[in-house]
């Protein structure tokens, strides 16, 4: 299973501090981990939201708006994409992570929809199953 | 902790760590299967303690030092046992012999574990092993999977597969194979014969030989967790980066390879959107380390270049059939097989249409030595029928249905038979 790893931004991230000389080295460190392990697939920090656009979607207008936003605890800072064998193995390595912050900050680990969670309507193939049904539903309306 | 929290936690520090573990205690006993029966003496002590004590600040510590701990006794308990019998006389290498390592040299803590990691990786996949053998005991001590999830992955009995691995524990311990990373000229068969046993991983679990079951996608997962670990505990090797990278861009085509019904979806009818770009993304990456190593590309680097070439055509039609016939030809070089020449030939179909293809396909079948493959018809009846030959297409596909393995791939080769006569 795939999980993202995310970081939540906190108000020295929103800030744009940047992180110490001793987190930088201790992260490298987790991340060679993660790679030697074969369950890194992705990561990367975020800037923070002062430097983010939002799009705001209401039914077919779209509303450009800018940062920073202000609910700092549902913000992001940063992620990565695991490839694990299940949430405990995710964070158990979460666990072994260095606090990504000066202060007290959060993970959230999320597990990503997998095919089999879209169901089978989402194939194409599917798709036209349904829509040849539906036409000879129609049909037998007439 | 709840207990069964607490299981599911130790249970995720084990899976993590064992091979770590194992491979740290095997450099101690120099014995794979002694190794890992202390190893699971430090899970059991784990078990017993943790549920009390709490969990320690650092379980992966606690049980590497507890497992390096029990090594150390029991080479005490050798030494003295011998020293015993000496005194009474008895033939000094009657009991303990395999306990040869200078035990001191090895308690500098977190010696380098990615050595010892190596070492396991190469004892797994030794040549006095059966390659089946030799696949079981990479999944149980270096994936770190179970018997059960090995027999299942496998479609066999746990028994069968809990056998199977004594037997080939028992095989390393019989023929005192050492415990260490060979070198010189033997490395690079020896490093053949680890990738190989991936590769084959990777291929149970993209597509099951016979019966229904199309693919097994945890087994293809532990293949590319296996391939990168390889990658990052031997990156001067060339062809390391090369079949992670291959897993990669195969493994990017998983989710399109079927359609809902879980007929076959070939290739160039897969619907590209929907390959999985992060892993193109670190295919294409891991070939570019590849290419950058000293040395001739081989053939699993070769074959990730084929796939790299498919990946970044935008669609089907834009796919650079002359770059993937160069390719061809170079893995036609390092690895001649008839499989090689009906690949390649394929592309040639590709490239300049099927009528350049077709002599060469039927120079293949002529040689005889794909009598009993599936796709030489296959691809035979596809080239006659873009020819317009339709019956003699026909002919080919039929024969293809009757020589597949796969119940899915027949239906599809029927099919094309079928549609010879619209």
């Amino acid at each position: 299973m795939r999980v993202m790893v995310i970081v939540k931004a906190t108000a020295d991230s929103e800030a744009g501090v940047m992180p110490s000389r001793e987190l930088i080295e201790a992260m490298m460190k987790f991340n060679e981990e993660l790679v030697k392990a074969g369950i890194m697939l992705a990561g990367d920090g975020l800037k923070p939201s002062s430097k983010g656009k939002r799009v705001h979607f209401s039914g077919t207008q779209r509303t450009v708006t800018d940062g920073p936003f202000a609910e700092t605890r549902e913000l992001i800072a940063g992620y990565w994409i695991w490839q694990v064998r299940s949430m405990e193995e995710a964070i158990e390595w979460a666990r072994r992570c260095p606090n990504p912050m000066p202060g007290p900050s959060d993970l959230e680990i999320r597990p990503f929809v997998e095919p089999e969670d879209f169901g089978a309507e989402f194939t194409p193939e599917l798709q036209e199953k349904e829509e040849r049904l539906r036409n000879r539903l129609t049909d037998a309306g007439h | 902790m709840p207990a069964t929290e607490l299981g599911r936690t130790i249970d995720a520090v084990w899976r993590i760590e064992s091979a770590r573990i194992v491979a740290a205690v095997a450099r101690i006993v120099r014995d794979v299967g002694l190794a890992e029966e202390l190893a699971q003496d430090a899970l059991v002590a784990a078990l017993e303690h943790w549920p009390e004590a709490g969990l320690p600040q650092n379980p992966a510590a606690w049980l590497m030092t507890t497992a390096r701990n029990k090594a150390l006794d029991r080479i005490r308990q050798a030494a003295l046992h011998r020293q015993k019998q000496q005194e009474l006389g008895a033939d000094a290498d009657a009991r303990g012999e395999q306990f040869t390592a200078d035990p001191a040299a090895d308690l500098e803590a977190d010696h380098d574990i990615d050595d010892d990691m190596l070492r396991l990786i190469f004892t797994a996949c030794h040549p006095v092993l059966a390659r089946e053998a030799q696949v079981a005991l990479t999944l149980k001590l270096i994936a770190g999977l179970s018997t059960g999830e090995i027999a299942r992955a496998f479609l066999q009995s746990e028994p069968t597969i809990a056998q199977r691995i004594v037997r080939a524990k028992k095989a390393l311990s019989n023929a005192k194979v050492p415990f260490e990373v060979p070198r010189g000229e033997a490395l690079q068969a020896r490093l053949a014969a680890v990738l190989e046993v991936i590769y084959l991983i990777f291929n149970e679990g993209y597509a099951a030989t016979s019966g229904d079951d199309w693919m097994r996608p945890a087994l293809c997962e532990e293949a590319q967790r296996l391939a990168r670990m390889l990658a990052g505990l031997a990156p001067a090797e060339r062809e390391v980066h090369g079949l992670a990278a291959l897993l990669e861009l195969q493994a990017s085509r998983l989710r399109t390879r079927t359609d809902a019904e879980g007929k076959p979806i070939l290739l160039l009818a897969q619907d590209r959107a929907r390959w999985d770009w992060l892993l193109v993304n670190r295919g294409f990456a891991a070939l570019a380390l590849a290419q950058q190593q000293s040395g001739q590309p081989g053939p699993y680097e070769l074959q990730a270049a084929i796939a790299a070439c498919h990946a970044s055509a935008r669609t089907a039609d834009a796919t650079d059939w002359k770059a993937i016939v160069r390719i061809y030809d170079a893995l036609a070089r390092v690895q001649p097989s008839p499989v090689v020449q009906l690949n390649r030939a394929v592309a040639v179909g590709m490239a300049e249409g099927p009528a350049a293809a077709l002599p060469l396909v039927q120079a293949i079948a002529e040689e005889g030595l794909l009598a009993d493959y599936h796709l030489l018809p296959a691809v035979l009846g596809d080239l006659l029928a873009k020819l317009g030959r339709r019956a003699e297409a026909r002919g080919e596909f039929e024969r293809a249905a009757a020589l597949a393995q796969n119940q899915r791939e027949r239906a599809l080769l029927l099919e094309r038979a079928r549609a010879t006569l619209d």
